[in-house]
């Protein structure tokens, strides 16, 4: 049976990615854990988190899994959520900075206090808080099924900035266009919730149950 | 292509049951907050709201597992509300699969209980739900005042200083009810939810009021709201979540609209 493991270091609520995951994984075993063997024994790894990127990178060290989430990342079908994506890049602006993991190159960076919408003027509220659409900037096996310019949900203050445009596979503006998702190899990370993201992100989750590693 | 202002389906559940009767066509148990939370996602709701008026203790077993059930199948944003009071019972709900938790009179009575939500859980997820009523002699410029209780009990407190002083607090966002309007459908206090929106710089949810679809577009029209919930009028069928939706986006309103994006490429 296919297992999947969702990455557990005490930050946000990880019961929803976890029933989504059920919902649509056919019967994989869903495990929430810290248990750095059983998150290598694993078919798939899920790296979720709401929160502080420098609690997060500390908590990952401190039960020792930084190592564990660069082999994964290296080997197996990886999906980085929200905080798990920001946690990927080199460092983030939050809370007078912090380093990431530095699995892609580039910063994580807040959005402005002072956020317009370009064309209207409005005052734009942080957090970037509901449903926005993401295009979808080249094919992906995640994509699979999910109509260009969907919307999904997010949830957040920071959003990141890669380095290398070519590792962006979708964008979403709020103020400025961001990454919303990025992508290499075996790794695909999203800044939205596909949790929380009814039908378009249920079609995400299942793509990711499915996908063999290969973009 | 921007934010979608979002539509939220309001339920109030007593021991487990929703009361207030859903009365539309097709539920065969018109009680049941799971089959309401799957028609209402199937319709197209942003979020769901689901407010616990339980009086007992026992009543928020129920309601965590009533939670759970919902997480398990409808994969939209949940917020629980009524008779949070401790870090433990945010956790609870939380673990059950809730996504934001509200807290009332539990903020009034200890604002700091706030701070320590947020920083324990993040900003995010906590929701401050502020029940506000318009107080003031005529020809003054309008003020309110927060209520509690139903709307029955004063707290001298100033909604627009309060909420302010919620967010620096870490509230992520702020549901605003206007006790004068709430159940009367003559439509939100629309200056009230203005001055609030105004006041913050986090999401404004207004509540309380609504009778038709038109209020709905004035709520973010001229209220300002970032999203508008609503009871009664999804409740009672009149209107689908979708038949609203697309009344906003008639009146230039961007919204979600699942089914326009159903359609693979």
């Amino acid at each position: 049976m296919s297992s999947v493991a969702v990455i557990d270091y005490g930050m946000g609520n990880l019961r929803s990615v976890a029933k989504a995951l059920e919902h649509v994984g056919h019967g994989a075993s869903v495990r929430v854990t810290y248990d750095p063997g059983l998150i290598r024994r694993s078919d798939r790894v899920v790296f979720p988190g709401v929160g502080a990127l420098r609690d997060c990178v500390a908590e990952l060290q401190r039960l020792g899994l930084d190592e564990v989430i660069r082999d994964c990342a290296r080997n197996k079908p990886f999906l980085g959520i929200c905080l798990g994506m920001q946690g990927l890049l080199d460092h983030s602006d939050e809370n007078g900075g912090a380093d990431g993991l530095g699995i892609f190159a580039g910063q994580v960076r807040g959005f402005a206090d002072t956020l317009q919408d370009p064309v209207s003027g409005a005052r734009l509220k942080v957090p970037h808080m509901g449903w926005s659409r993401v295009r979808q900037t080249r094919p992906h096996p995640l994509w699979e099924g999910i109509a260009q310019d969907s919307r999904f949900y997010f949830v957040h203050s920071y959003y990141a900035a890669p380095a290398n445009p070519a590792e962006v596979a979708g964008i979403t503006h709020y103020g400025h266009d961001f990454a919303a998702a990025v992508a290499r190899d075996n790794v695909f990370a999203v800044q939205f919730h596909p949790e929380k993201s009814q039908q378009a992100g249920l079609t995400l989750l299942g793509n990711f149950m499915a996908w063999n590693g290969r973009a | 292509m921007g934010l979608a202002k979002r539509i939220i389906p309001c339920l109030d559940v007593d021991k487990g049951r929703v009361v207030k009767g859903v009365k539309f066509v097709g539920i065969r148990d018109a009680g049941n907050p799971v089959e309401i939370a799957k028609r209402y996602d199937e319709q197209g709701a942003d979020e769901l709201v689901f407010l616990d008026i339980t009086a007992s203790h026992e009543g928020r077993d129920t309601m965590a597992q009533v939670v759970a059930e919902v997480a398990g199948q409808v994969f939209i944003p949940l917020t629980v509300g009524g008779g949070i009071r401790t870090t433990q019972d945010i956790r609870r709900m939380l673990n059950a699969g809730a996504d934001k938790i509200a807290i009332n009179t539990a903020a009034v009575n200890r604002p700091e209980f706030v701070r320590e939500a947020a920083e324990r859980f993040g900003a995010q997820c906590i929701v401050v739900a502020v029940d506000a009523k318009r107080v003031g002699g005529e020809g003054e410029p309008p003020r309110w005042e927060v209520f509690t209780h139903g709307g029955r009990k004063s707290t001298g407190l100033d909604v627009v200083a309060w909420v302010k002083r919620m967010v620096e607090y870490g509230a992520g966002e702020i549901l605003l009810t206007s006790m004068d309007r709430d159940g009367t459908r003559d439509g939100f206090d629309l200056a009230l939810t203005r001055a609030v929106s105004d006041a913050v710089n986090v999401p404004v949810i207004a509540s309380g009021g609504v009778g038709n679809l038109g209020h709905l577009v004035d709520g973010i029209k001229e209220g300002g709201a970032d999203a508008v919930l609503a009871a009664s009028i999804f409740h009672f069928g009149e209107y689908t979540v979708e038949q609203a939706k697309r009344h906003l986006a008639a009146h230039g309103i961007e919204v979600r609209l699942p089914s326009d994006e159903r359609a693979p490429r």
